[in-house]
């Protein structure tokens, strides 16, 4: 009863400051853990907010009020994970004059828990990602590609457990292929692995080893083709026990996340939030005592 | 000490025998999209900390390099544009002396795509961002060499395009139902038992707008050159520039 009480006042304070989207939180459930994520993908080097008068995207965007905004949410709730699913790099002049360098350091600014890699940050090729490392203050995380005989052997973690609040988030991370989209050049001897497999066996390590009580994929792979490429929507179809896949590449924009039944007819979630920094996921996970759970009962609002 | 020792011992199997027996589940998920629009707030210092950064970019993306007499963009002309024509003009004089130096050869000839002028010069002066628009893309000057075979296969790719696609060191009149009826790189007709040495983009030369004549070429070169420095290049080294829409690629009426 408190709590509830504690969460409107928080929700009427953040509504004064003329936050929007965070109404619902009047009506947050009272469950024993709340985990919050928060996820950009494709931000492409877009620093600034869009002009007044750009044709698409009229002042939408801009580095500095998605910090707000995270900021607002991590008072919130302390348990928030903030992650991005590749694509940092290339879209405008800041990524051709500094090489990376702004990105990586506005997001450790912003306290980013991790990103994967998108096929866009090798634009400068592997070595000109390797260069930029040292400004970023948070992991990379990539499960298929082998970069064993490259640079970036040993900076890049294929899987991280996360605590927040008592429970253990794994998160791993799966990229696209390389060739055909990237010069060799560009990714030298990166070894692109099947992803599918690849996210079976972190699934088994993270859930079944490592008692993870979320696993979140970190996606690069695109959203859905109507061809047989791998896709998010693939991916979640074709494995088990994944609970939020992240993706990026396609610059898809879902007003909602998309659910998806796995392999084991059990819902993941799927989301992306198109390009530019023009919009901030917000998945909210609420975790009970196992037995309190009725299985098969899950209740998800998007 | 002791006691306190004793007590972190207790506390710690507790918080263990507690982990391991309290298992959680999902019970509920939330999700949605948060617009990052003008009812935020921009994070003060987050835009101090942009701000050097920005203040470098605009000083350098804004100095004039040229100047341009006349408003030019892809749509005025036919089956040649002056911008067109001033871009393809570019390749072979930017990138002509740093192939001969690698290869020692000379480009015969340039392609580009139509699509790939992304944007019109403004009359007045023109500055780094102008050349940023008008080539936002990271691609690199290539040089194909490709047989006499692979040209007139590159006729074929014109005439059923029937689009300003740059060109320069080619020639090319077409009839009034888009058939090429004469061509000639450096004056002569093609040579279908010679090769010619064609620059191109690096993403035209994998095939990129369908050019598939260019995928799987005798010799490929690269030059390591941005064809939006080259423009920059140019500019930085031109006064005025000069463009117009000439007799290189033309259809009788």
């Amino acid at each position: 009863m408190k709590r509830r009480n504690f969460i409107q006042q928080t929700s009427a304070a953040t509504a004064f400051v003329g936050l929007g989207g965070l109404s619902s939180l009047s009506i947050q459930p009272d469950y024993k853990k709340h985990i919050t994520i928060l996820h950009t993908n494709d931000v492409h080097s877009h620093i600034e907010a869009f002009s007044n008068n750009h044709a698409r995207n009229p002042n939408m965007g801009g580095v500095a009020r998605r910090a707000t905004l995270i900021e607002q949410i991590r008072k919130e709730n302390p348990n928030t994970l903030l992650l991005d699913a590749g694509d940092i790099f290339q879209g405008t002049p800041y990524f051709n004059f500094y090489g990376g360098e702004l990105e990586f350091k506005l997001m450790s600014k912003m306290k980013y828990d991790a990103s994967t890699l998108g096929n866009h940050d090798f634009d400068n090729g592997i070595d000109g990602l390797y260069a930029q490392l040292e400004h970023a203050d948070f992991e990379f995380i990539i499960s298929n590609y082998d970069f064993s005989n490259t640079v970036m052997d040993g900076h890049t973690k294929p899987y991280k457990i996360f605590h927040k609040n008592g429970m253990k988030i794994g998160v791993f991370g799966v990229g696209i292929e390389l060739d055909g989209l990237v010069t060799k050049k560009l990714y030298k001897e990166t070894e692109y692995l099947n992803p599918v497999e690849i996210a079976t066996d972190m699934v088994d390590k993270l859930k079944n080893k490592e008692n993870c009580d979320l696993v979140i994929c970190l996606s690069h792979l695109g959203y859905d083709y109507n061809h047989g490429k791998i896709s998010d929507r693939k991916l979640a179809k074709q494995t088990k026990d994944i609970d939020l896949i992240i993706g990026g590449h396609t610059h898809t924009f879902l007003d909602k996340p998309t659910v998806e039944t796995n392999k084991s007819g059990n819902k993941v979630l799927i989301n992306q939030v198109g390009c530019y920094g023009l919009y901030l996921g917000r998945i909210d996970f609420y975790l009970d005592n196992e037995k309190d759970v009725e299985s098969g009962n899950l209740k998800i609002e998007v | 000490m002791n006691l306190k020792k004793l007590s972190i011992f207790f506390g710690l199997v507790f918080v263990f025998s507690a982990c391991k027996e309290n298992r959680y589940a999902t019970a509920e998920i939330l999700g949605k999209r948060i617009p990052i629009d003008k009812t935020i707030k921009a994070d003060i210092a987050i835009e101090k900390f942009i701000t050097p950064y920005k203040k470098h970019l605009n000083k350098t993306l804004d100095s004039s390099l040229v100047y341009n007499p006349k408003t030019i963009d892809k749509t005025q002309g036919k089956l040649n544009t002056a911008i067109g024509n001033l871009m393809a003009d570019i390749v072979i004089q930017q990138a002509g002396p740093v192939f001969q130096n690698r290869s020692g050869n000379r480009i015969d000839m340039v392609l580009l795509n139509h699509g790939g002028i992304r944007a019109g010069l403004d009359k007045g002066q023109l500055s780094t961002r102008d050349a940023y628009a008008l080539m936002p893309f990271e691609n690199e000057i290539v040089v194909a060499e490709l047989s006499g075979k692979k040209i007139q296969e590159m006729l074929r790719y014109l005439e059923k395009a029937k689009t300003a696609h740059p060109v320069s060191g080619i020639q090319i009149e077409m009839d009034n139902n888009y058939k090429v009826i004469k061509a000639t790189i450096n004056k002569k007709p093609i040579d279908i038992n010679k090769n010619y040495f064609v620059a191109t983009s690096d993403y035209l030369q994998q095939g990129g707008d369908n050019m598939s004549f260019f995928i799987d070429p005798v010799n490929l070169y690269q030059t390591n050159y941005k064809l939006r420095n080259a423009i920059i290049d140019y500019f930085k080294t031109t006064d005025t520039i000069k463009s117009h829409i000439d007799q290189r690629f033309i259809k009788k009426p």
